[in-house]
């Protein structure tokens, strides 16, 4: 039973961060159409920054945060300038092998500038554990959680309520449309590849706090791919419950079958869900006519 | 030299023909020199690179036949070089095949594996595809570190040296020759491939499916043709790699490499046969000149030699995004842009 708890805990909190992480795919994906394969790179380089902040320039980590989020609006902004405005209207694999390209280059820079050794992330939350219905778990899972849920309620309410929020829905719904309406889809596209490195900089520190800050954060990140899947790609509730369901079975199989098998699972989860819905669990599914 | 100003075919036979005017010809003619003289000049790494060079075009041929040509992208290429790799690695050293023989049978189940990580494609397309392939790259490298009975598991595999009508093939200069003769094999198939119906189908598809679709072509079962042939390929390329290297480990087939390949046939052109060959050379030569480049500085800058992974992986980026940015259709359409200009001169058209 405490077994059984402390997975359930893990599989929430890796959900969760999931889901955050995912988000920032989504919103790529939705508003400009785009498949953002450096989005694993995008959680590393927050992760980084925070670091960074905290150890290398010992600021407050508060302070820490708000660095990474500014870098992000910056290295969101031109990446989308330089990368990927020239490649309107190119075909799907070229952006996608574009995004690709992106990878490595901000890969390279991190490995570049920090090198590849594992640091510890400075305690942001308390590294206490307490035990929870006789199992003992360590309290900065639940801080994931609960960060997490606190960004993704953020950027909810965002789209819900603020203008630049209804804006870029507009644009993700239909682009014509929404320029006829005098929207600025060249603004709203800068934002949302701005927006999701944002988020990718609470997801990355929130991993770097649970396995540590090194590559293997962008490791992580490639979970990403099948949380969007099992959700579906153009989907915000699809990401959350998509995270939820890769969080928990990843635990699970990894903590009461094999390990090695747990990082295996989410993929097979994947191609079942494909076989069945191949638009994920909540995307559309797009008719084509030629 | 004066070339010819249009193609005009008198009968079928020259319609046919691969080559078709005087400078193709002498292209070829320069190419066949270039690949006889290279190996008694260069050097024993140069060598070593040149075999690594011909079994990297075998892999991105076939990749490209799936990717360039019928615009299924697969992110499983690694997996499919591992599977070909310790197919014909175990056959022989633990089954004692003959090396052919087991080649063969690497080539032939890869093809069949290909076709079964393929079926997904029969519903799906585009992101979802690639996705699909990215699962089955991961889960074929998890199957190749855990059944360790047969692979040996996170160990490494030693396949002994190759040994054909009562010789053993142990020096780089002879694998040099049966690597040449192995990709002038592929060369020749793939560029068959696509003047036979099966090719035309692949090429249907990829410039639109419902189209394709219309006109009569079965799309799901050319894809998964599509997936078997290309995959055969990569398998070629995975057991001549294993055989070549004589040690086989699962680091070598990580998605690193089916990023690689992806990368290779960008740069040298998708839906090109050519590309990938220059693709390959591009690709394989490039991290070879920033080792050199590496430990020249090192006296230096100490400092940049060690980052040499780090700038290696960032260059490969960089090529990937320059090329897409500014050259999307790769190093064969600069070279027909180099061939045209030169066609022409000193006229611009």
């Amino acid at each position: 039973m405490s077994t059984f708890i402390q997975l359930t805990v893990n599989g929430l909190a890796n959900g969760a961060i999931l889901a955050l992480a995912a988000l920032g795919f989504v919103l790529i994906f939705k508003a400009t159409g785009v498949v953002n394969f450096a989005q694993g790179e995008f959680l590393l380089i927050g992760a980084y920054i925070v670091w960074a902040g905290v150890v290398t320039l010992g600021l407050h980590w508060v302070v820490a945060v708000l660095l990474g989020v500014a870098v992000a609006v910056v290295m969101g902004i031109v990446i989308e300038r330089s990368v990927l405005r020239p490649m309107v209207g190119e075909s799907a694999i070229a952006v996608i092998m574009v995004t690709i390209g992106l990878s490595a280059v901000l890969r390279s820079l991190v490995q570049g500038i920090w090198g590849t050794t594992l640091r510890r992330m400075p305690e942001i939350v308390p590294e206490t554990s307490v035990s929870l219905l006789g199992a003992p778990f360590p309290v900065n899972r639940l801080w994931a959680i609960g960060i997490a849920l606190v960004a993704l309620g953020g950027f909810a309410l965002f789209f819900r309520k603020s203008h630049y929020g209804v804006a870029m829905r507009a644009v993700a719904d239909d682009q014509q449309a929404a320029m006829v309406m005098g929207i600025s889809v060249r603004r709203i596209f800068a934002m949302s590849w701005a927006l999701a490195a944002v988020s990718a900089v609470f997801g990355g520190t929130l991993v770097a706090i649970m396995i540590g800050v090194s590559i293997e954060v962008a490791t992580f990140g490639l979970l990403v791919f099948a949380v969007v899947i099992v959700g579906g790609l153009d989907s915000i509730p699809g990401a959350l419950l998509g995270g939820l369901i890769i969080g928990l079975t990843r635990q699970y199989v990894g903590g009461y079958i094999d390990p090695g098998l747990g990082e295996v699972i989410p993929y097979i989860v994947l191609v079942l869900v494909l076989l069945v819905k191949p638009y994920g669990l909540f995307g559309e599914v797009r008719i084509e006519r030629v | 030299m004066a070339t010819a100003t249009g193609i005009y075919h008198t009968n079928y036979r020259q319609d046919l023909a691969l080559r078709q005017t005087r400078a193709d010809w002498v292209r070829l003619a320069l190419l066949v020199l270039f690949v006889v003289v290279a190996p008694f000049v260069a050097s024993p790494y140069w060598l070593t690179i040149l075999n690594l060079v011909g079994i990297a075009a075998i892999g991105a041929i076939g990749l490209n036949i799936l990717t360039g040509f019928t615009g299924l992208i697969s992110l499983g290429q690694g997996a499919f070089l591992a599977v070909g790799a310790y197919t014909s690695g175990i056959l022989v050293a633990r089954l004692h095949w003959p090396t052919p023989l087991a080649i063969v049978a690497a080539v032939l189940l890869t093809g069949v594996v290909g076709a079964v990580i393929g079926l997904p494609a029969v519903r799906l397309k585009g992101l979802y595809l690639a996705i699909a392939t990215l699962a089955a790259q991961v889960m074929i490298i998890y199957l190749v570190r855990t059944w360790d009975v047969v692979t040996g598991g996170v160990d490494s595999l030693v396949v002994p040296r190759p040994e054909v009508f009562g010789t053993t093939i142990r020096s780089d200069f002879i694998w040099y020759w049966v690597i040449l003769a192995f990709v002038v094999v592929a060369t020749l198939a793939a560029l068959n491939l696509f003047r036979t119906g099966l090719g035309r189908a692949f090429v249907a598809i990829r410039d639109q499916d419902i189209a394709a679709d219309v006109i009569g072509v079965t799309v799901w079962k050319y894809k998964l043709w599509s997936f078997a042939i290309s995959s055969g390929f990569v398998g070629l390329a995975g057991a001549l790699l294993a055989h070549y290297r004589s040690i086989v480990t699962w680091e070598r087939f990580t998605i690193d490499v089916s990023i690689t390949y992806l990368a290779m046939i960008i740069v040298g052109g998708l839906g090109s046969v050519a590309g990938s060959i220059y693709g390959a050379a591009f690709m394989t030569v490039l991290p070879a000149l920033i080792q050199r480049a590496g430990q020249a500085i090192r006296d230096v800058l100490p400092g940049l030699s060690q980052q040499l992974p780090a700038v290696q992986l960032g260059v490969f980026g960089l090529v990937i995004i320059l090329f897409l940015i500014f050259e999307p259709r790769g190093l064969a359409r600069i070279w027909e842009r180099i061939r045209d200009y030169f066609r022409l001169w000193p006229f611009r058209y």
